[in-house]
């Protein structure tokens, strides 16, 4: 068996969750190849090399594939996968635009957002936001499969010594340009790999009230989220939203403020390890996933447990 | 240009479905559907790309049961010109689907093709990129705004981190994000006017589309339980709790 895990990356350094994916990958069993698509991207190709297990790692590097555009990196991956009978992504924004691309390119019905491994060719996967686990089993020859980072704990990053070999192929669609991005810069934890992950709600009220679990996600080195809700009111930006659409994180601490607590939020944070909710609705149903439920007004709760920390 | 819109017929969003005991699926009899949300604002985006004189024709096109013409005519109802329902009691794959949108593709051959970037029953998200690919055409994915402008379509897209603008040669497969826009409430007159929109029907066969299953459901079970927790009186309770019971701060 032979596993091609396409990594996740900004060109400078591998994104933690390419590490969850290569757990994924161990946990199938075989071979396990990695595949750096960037541009002026070597480092990322060496740090990929030292992750243990991994036995070679396959570097396309090209300025067609510097931002990830699906139209191509699609392309690269079709033409890879003849070697390999899984190919793995994380399923994340930038594993979910490509790999549909690819697998159905690869005529393959592609198993999204898998959180277990029962064998090669059998996974589990949430429906429903998480109201329900589906065991999935592909009859395709070849697999094409997203992984959820929090489904699987990382392997170490270090200790290992594959070698890099140089993908020559220039797959350029034509089809798409990059013309620019902007990305929030802080000086926080990203949300999908913090430890511990403070959000507010609607009963936030407004955006500049989010300041107040700033002090609180200083001093506990958290990243801020968001529910939907806070949101579509325009409070924050999308990026901080967690749940069944926006992001899906599993910190060993979920602090949530002001957040009732409705189905597509709790899909996206119910797996953390330790939940407390600050709400002064006591009925809630964020109190029913919490371990620590505080009933109260967040406007008086929050800056108290800014000062209690 | 022509437009073309896939919805989905799913559980309403604000129902909670359940697990059927003997583990094959969920419970969804007797439970209210709905119109995806994702794809209600690919047909709002597309009315509004009629609107700016843009697009001339909106078509909306589902694929499953006969039941999904109620929210075929819903699409109707909020601005779409005509309606197509490709009929199957199957329970087709996102591969399948893009099949068949293929088929409906040749036969339209529209400009742009607005998907929901994912469906809120399978999670899949992955029916717009694999039309893309199917036909070779470009694809914004997770669009939070969308312009038509010289040809090209530069398309803002939601990626972990922040926003990425990416212009597109057209035709084009875009998929929703929520912030692309809010979609209206069809009022009461266009929901009579809908009544009489043209609605065909046809089935993956008469497309001479393969539909056949590559993946089985072996079992669905509910997600495991959290144990209760426990209410705390006080912020200083909370936080001895966290240090000294939880130990996951310092």
């Amino acid at each position: 068996m032979s596993i091609l895990v396409v990594t996740e990356h900004d060109n400078a350094s591998l994104r933690p969750v390419t590490l969850s994916v290569v757990a994924a990958a161990v946990e199938i069993g075989g071979e396990i190849d990695l595949l750096v698509a960037g541009n002026a991207c070597q480092s990322v190709a060496d740090e990929a090399s030292n992750i243990p297990g991994v036995a070679r790692v396959r570097l396309a590097d090209n300025p067609v594939y510097e931002n990830t555009l699906a139209e191509n990196v699609a392309l690269l991956i079709t033409e890879l996968a003849e070697d390999y009978d899984h190919v793995l992504a994380a399923h994340t924004t930038t594993g979910k635009n490509f790999l549909p691309r690819a697998a159905a390119m690869l005529d393959v019905q592609m198993i999204s957002d898998i959180i277990a491994v029962d064998s090669a060719d059998t996974f589990k996967r949430p429906i429903y936001a998480g109201n329900a686990i589906a065991t999935v089993q592909s009859s395709d020859a070849r697999k094409v499969i997203s992984v959820r980072g929090t489904g699987f704990d990382p392997v170490a990053s270090e200790g290992g010594s594959a070698s890099v070999e140089s993908v020559d192929s220039v797959c350029n669609a034509e089809l798409s340009a990059f013309v620019g991005e902007e990305i929030a810069k802080s000086e926080r934890p990203e949300l999908t790999a913090a430890q511990i992950v403070i959000s507010g709600g609607r009963g936030m009220q407004n955006g500049e009230n989010f300041q107040l679990l700033e002090g609180i996600a200083d001093k506990l080195g958290a990243a801020i989220g968001a529910s939907r809700a806070a949101v579509d009111a325009g409070f924050v930006p999308n990026d901080m939203q967690v749940g069944q659409t926006g992001k899906i994180v599993a910190p060993d601490l979920y602090i949530a403020v002001g957040i009732s607590g409705a189905i597509q939020h709790l899909a996206g944070m119910k797996d953390s390890k330790v939940i407390v909710a600050i709400n002064k609705d006591e009925d809630a149903p964020i109190f029913q996933v919490a371990d620590y439920g505080l009933v109260a007004d967040l406007f008086q709760a929050v800056p108290e447990l800014d000062a209690a920390l | 240009m022509k437009v073309l819109v896939p919805v989905k017929r799913v559980v309403d969003a604000n129902v909670k479905v359940r697990v059927k005991p003997d583990g094959t699926g969920m419970d969804l009899a007797n439970v209210k559907m709905a119109v995806n949300p994702f794809c209600e604002i690919g047909i709002e985006e597309a009315v509004r790309l009629k609107e700016a004189d843009i697009a001339t024709e909106v078509i909306a096109v589902s694929v499953g049961g006969t039941q999904c013409q109620e929210q075929l005519r819903t699409c109707l109802a909020l601005g779409a010109d005509r309606a197509i329902l490709v009929e199957t009691d199957e329970e087709l794959e996102p591969l399948a689907i893009a099949n068949v949108l293929v088929a409906i593709d040749h036969q339209e051959q529209p400009e742009i093709v607005i998907f929901g970037k994912q469906s809120i029953d399978s999670d899949n998200g992955q029916t717009g990129q694999m039309f893309a690919a199917l036909t070779g055409i470009s694809q914004g994915t997770f669009a939070s705004e969308l312009r038509i402008t010289d040809g090209k379509a530069e398309v803002v897209r939601e990626i972990d981190g922040g926003l990425q603008t990416v212009s597109l040669s057209l035709p084009v497969a875009i998929s929703t994000d929520l912030r692309l826009n809010e979609p209206r409430y069809a009022s009461l007159p266009n929901i009579m006017k809908a009544k009489k929109k043209p609605m065909d029907v046809t089935s993956p066969g008469d497309l001479g589309v393969d539909v056949g299953a590559r993946t089985a459901v072996l079992n669905v079970s509910p997600p495991p339980e959290r144990a209760a927790g426990i209410k705390v009186e006080s912020v200083d309770e909370l936080v001895d709790k966290l240090r000294n019971e939880a130990k996951v701060i310092e």
